[in-house]
């Protein structure tokens, strides 16, 4: 039985290895950005839209509420960020009702690249809203012995995101794929219905986790909080 | 019992352990966070949008480490790195 993707090849020269986690993240990345282009070609202000651009619109004041109920009051700089590992996410699960289509984020390899991506980040925003001293002074508060700690912090809840994201994806394809060969047809069904579920559930807590972590790096260990910037 | 014999029992029993044990405790965690939010639900269904959104993070935060015992048990069945070491001698005879 296949752990991963990974190990389903499509086609091979020499040392390139063209797998499945491979195709199915560009073909999803394919899918999003061109889909988003075709439906923001020709957007329309006045009362009369298409549906399309209701959905679109729908997902993306979704997604800055969302942003801003976690504490960043200024959504629209992590949109681009924290929207694009939200909606890859969720579209890597949701199209597991494509047969024969598997989720890349089942591989280890694709989660782990996207919790560097928020490991890389964190910091980054940090640093763009703190600037340097002020962010790098947030690592020994409140004391100097914490020093140790928030490093390790910092890469302990990278590895649990990867993780965490390639354990449930996995589990929900490994759950199915067992199902299958001891009570086929009905329950496999029932349990793939869940896997939608939990996929959701998972795209939602990896890019609200991530979000939190930006909003404390950010924000919270300010000294004094500014008021508020009219929006 | 062979050494070979050992290591596929030893392997299939531990993933067994891993994942019954390792599921036990976040479970019952799980379960004391959705009682206390329900009932802090019941309380404030004013707050209900931070109360959902801070159980959610909370649960995944605790169901991570279901999640760790469920990987190595699955490791341990499917891609057991001393299962392979057996065979790769095995075959190397």
């Amino acid at each position: 039985m296949r752990l991963s993707p990974d190990q389903m090849i499509f086609w091979q020269l020499g040392f390139l290895k063209l797998n499945a986690t491979i195709v199915f993240t560009w073909g999803l990345m394919l899918v999003l950005v061109v889909g988003s282009r075709l439906i923001t070609r020709k957007l329309s202000i006045d009362l009369k839209r298409s549906r399309w651009q209701n959905l679109l619109e729908m997902v993306v004041t979704g997604i800055v509420k969302q942003i801003k109920e976690v504490g960043l009051s200024q959504p629209r700089k992590y949109l681009g960020f924290l929207g694009t590992l939200f909606l890859f996410v969720a579209a890597a699960s949701l199209c597991t009702i494509i047969p024969g289509y598997e989720p890349p984020t089942a591989s280890l390899s694709t989660t782990a690249a996207l919790a560097l991506c928020v490991f890389v980040a964190v910091p980054f925003f940090g640093l763009k809203e703190q600037g340097v001293g002020n962010y790098l002074k947030s690592y020994v508060r409140p004391t100097f012995i914490m020093l140790p700690f928030n490093i390790i912090s910092e890469l302990s809840r990278t590895l649990a995101l990867a993780v965490r994201l390639f354990g449930n994806m996995m589990s929900g394809a490994m759950i199915v794929g067992i199902l299958l060969t001891i009570m086929p047809f009905i329950f496999p069904i029932i349990m793939t219905l869940l896997g939608l579920l939990t996929g959701m559930v998972q795209a939602y807590i990896f890019s609200i986790l991530a979000a939190v972590y930006i909003a404390a790096a950010t924000r919270a260990r300010k000294p004094k909080p500014e008021p508020e910037a009219k929006l | 019992m062979d050494s070979m014999t050992l290591i596929a029992v030893a392997s299939i029993v531990i993933a067994g352990i891993t994942t019954g044990f390792g599921t036990m405790a976040p479970a019952l965690g799980e379960g004391k966070a959705v009682a206390t939010a329900l009932s802090s639900l019941a309380q404030q269904p004013d707050a209900s949008a931070t109360i959902t959104r801070t159980l959610f993070v909370g649960l995944a935060m605790i169901e991570s480490t279901a999640i760790y015992c469920f990987v190595v048990s699955m490791i341990l069945v499917f891609a057991n790195p001393f299962w392979n070491h057996v065979i790769a001698q095995t075959a190397g005879k």
